[in-house]
Parts: C-alpha cells; structure tokens; sequence
C-alpha cells in the first residue's frame, strides 16, 4: 500500500509562532524527526455509527430548553488530498456558548453560561464524506495574548480520517468577521489561501427557512500518494 | 487541482468538555484482553519545566501479538477483540494521565523486520498549533536495538523515547514529555 502524502509546509501552521505567545514555550525548538509510515501510521482507530446519541450532531437539542443565541446549521464535505470522499469518519466540534464562554471552569470570561448549552457534539460523515451539525453561533471571546486581544468567533473541529496520520483538530471561522486578519492563531498558517480556507462560507442552500442560517465547511485530510513508500 | 489538506489549529486550552469526558478512554484494553497489563503514566512539561495541565493525550497501538483492528493490517482478522488500541485523556494539575493498557507486540516496519513494541502518542494542547507526536518505547527491551525507526533519533535524544519501569509500583510504567527545552522529547513530522 502507498504511503500518505505529506502537506505542503505553507498550508500548515509554523509550530513556533511567537505572537501567538504560548507557543514559546510549548512548542518544539528542534527540527521535527521524518516519521516513515509503517503500519503503525497507517492504521488508526476506526469509530462507528452505533456509538453516536440522537442529539450528539444537534448542540441546541441536548438540553431541557433550547440555549439562547443564534441557531445556525454547520455542515460540509470530508475529501481527502485526491479528492476522494472521506466515508463513515468521526467529526467532533468543540466551542462556546453564544456569549462567548466555554463550559469550563477555568474559563473566566465574564460572560453568561448558558445552562441550555453544553458546546460538545459529534457526527459521523456519510457514504459521500458529509456531515452535518445544528449549533448556536459561537460568540467572539478575549484572551490574554496580548493587549485587547480577542479572538475571532470559531468552532474547534476535530476528524480522524482512515489512519493515525490523518488526525487533524482545526479551526473553522465565519465569513466577515473583523477579528479574523488580526489573530495570531489563524496567522501562523503562511499561506494566505489556506488560511481563507479554514473560513466557512455562508450558504444559502444549508438555510433553513424561518429557522436557521447555513455555513458550509470544507474539510481536506491527507490522501495517499503515488508511491508505495517513503523514506 | 487537487485540493491542498486543510490546515492544523490549536486545540486550545478549554476543550474538556466536549473531548475528554468518557474517561473509559483511558483503558484501552477491555478485562479480557491478551496480554501484559500495564498502567502507562505520562507526564507532560513545558519548556519551563512547569506541568501542562491542560492538554489531550492519544494513545495508538497494537494488541499484544502486534496486530492492529484495522482493514490495512493483514491480520486485522485475528486481532485480539477485547484490546481496542485507541486512548485519549486529559492532563491533571499535574501535567499527569494514567491510562491502563496492555504492552503490545511487535509490529512489521518497512523494511520487513520487525519494530520494536512501541505505542504512538498524539499531544495536543494550546500553543501547539499542529498536533506534537512522538512513540513510547520499553526501556530494556532488547528489540530496541534494532528499531529503524528509534535508530532515526539522534543518538544522544534517544532515551527521550523510552517509557521507564517506576521502581516503586509493579507494572506501572513512567513516560516524560517534554516541550521545548534542552531535554526536548523527540517529536516527529508523520
Ligand atoms: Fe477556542
């Protein structure tokens, strides 16, 4: 079997990224190791429909009463680099509250928690690699990055993909957010396309009328190459 | 054009709730799986030498004969049913998560020969903006000699791989993460 492609560096982030200051000390100062793919790599835990909860995929129904906000349908397509469908793999999502603030206890942004709202959901794509999640937009919070820093309304995505070297945990943004040219998060990705990217579009076709807006996201892992392996 | 693969973000610092609430996930070998049960205790620091508390470890491995469930392991078919190979936990206060396990077997590498029994961790956490991933080897284990992949690690970094009996606990192993500094564990670009 062939290897997976490795990602052209340019559409990934730079790992040490000094205005996104945790990455100072976190991140490594040492050139990566190449990592061959041996079997190890291209296996990876594989997730099934039978695991999923009725309202895992629908944030607004996992509660008594439904959370406060603006409801909004999050759905897209997981392709592989080869522009193959991604089938029966796991998407989970991770974000805040319309207010802007995690369940979480460490979170101390003084904005309301929302006893309606959790933030966690998960979904298996389809035979055609689409998911699909019904939310609440998350809302805009600060952080201490810098002075007035504030990151831009986001929803934490995190897929498997068919191997353990398909793993991927992103950021999916929206369109037209004025906080987005300014964080370093979405900046440490050189390349200007990649980062448009990871910027959800609004899409009319997702609406639901008298209900909720659409955004459509877009998902790529990595797909095999050509030959059989690297070294 | 085939499209570029989307890129890596943080997974920031508040994602418990959502990723890491079935604590089941930090056994992952059911009550009969094959095999040498062990605790796996991995620990993370920065490059401060402070713990991360607040980051997501994966675990990947194979079963005790050194098979895999899945399809790309031609012995997926007799893999060990009770061994579910995939973990993921949370870090404590203390940089720390304790998964249980089994140690695995050996797994054919490229070259025909066989690795080293290993285990793949992903780490994730805020200020890693891509996944950092690195392998857990058995110190002691007379296999890895010849590991090609352990043999790719400088030689001087190599011990930064190696999990360690903790001399007080029977079959509790101890495994050090650490970020960014002089005694930087080796990650590798998968
Ligand atoms: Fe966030």
């Amino acid at each position: 079997m062939n290897a997976y492609k490795r990602p052209d560096p340019a559409g990934q982030p730079v790992l040490q990224h000094d205005r996104y200051r945790s990455t100072i000390r976190r991140a490594p100062s040492k050139p990566l190791i190449v990592l061959p793919h041996t079997l190890t790599e291209r296996t990876g835990p594989l997730f099934n429909h039978d695991a999923m909860g009725e309202t895992d995929h629908d944030l607004t129904r996992q509660h008594p009463g439904e959370p406060q906000g603006e409801r909004i349908i999050v759905a897209g397509r997981v392709i592989d680099d080869n522009g193959r469908s991604v089938r029966h793999t796991l998407v989970e999502i991770c974000q805040t509250n319309a207010a802007g603030r995690y369940l979480h206890a460490k979170d101390n942004h003084p904005a309301p928690l929302d006893p309606n709202f959790t933030g966690g959901g998960r979904a298996m794509t389809d035979e055609n690699g689409c998911y699909r999640f019904v939310t609440i937009k998350p809302g805009a919070y600060p952080w201490r990055n810098h002075i007035n820093a504030w990151r831009p309304a986001h929803i934490h995505f995190s897929l498997f993909g068919p191997a353990f070297v398909t793993r991927l945990i992103t950021q999916m943004y929206f369109p037209g957010d004025p906080l987005i040219p300014l964080d370093p998060v979405l900046e440490s990705i050189p390349d200007e396309k990649a980062r448009q990217r990871l910027v959800s579009r609004f899409d009319l076709d997702l609406t639901e009328p008298e209900w909720a807006l659409g955004y459509r996201f877009d998902i790529v892992l990595r797909g095999r190459g050509s030959t059989p392996f690297e070294e | 054009m085939d499209p570029a693969p989307s890129g890596s973000q943080t997974i920031g610092p508040f994602f418990h709730f959502a990723l890491t609430t079935d604590e089941a996930l930090g056994c992952l070998a059911g009550p009969d799986a094959k095999g040498e049960r062990i605790h796996l205790r991995c620990r993370v620091l920065d490059g401060d030498g402070a713990p991360v508390s607040d980051a997501m470890i994966e675990l990947w491995q194979a079963d005790s004969d050194g098979r895999y469930n899945h399809p790309e392991d031609p012995r997926q078919k007799s893999h060990d049913p009770a061994f579910r190979g995939f973990g993921r936990l949370a870090t404590n206060d203390e940089g720390v998560s304790v998964f249980e396990t089994i140690k695995p077997g050996r797994v054919a590498g490229l070259d025909g020969a066989l690795q080293a029994p290993h285990i793949n961790l992903s780490l994730f956490a805020r200020g890693l903006l891509n996944r950092l991933v690195t392998r857990i080897y058995f110190a002691g284990d007379p296999a890895n000699q010849e590991d090609t992949v352990l043999s790719l690690a400088p030689e001087d970094r190599r011990d930064t791989l190696l999990a360690h009996p903790d001399p007080q606990h029977t079959g509790v192993w101890r495994f050090e993460v650490h970020l960014c500094s002089e005694h930087e564990t080796v990650f590798f670009d998968v």
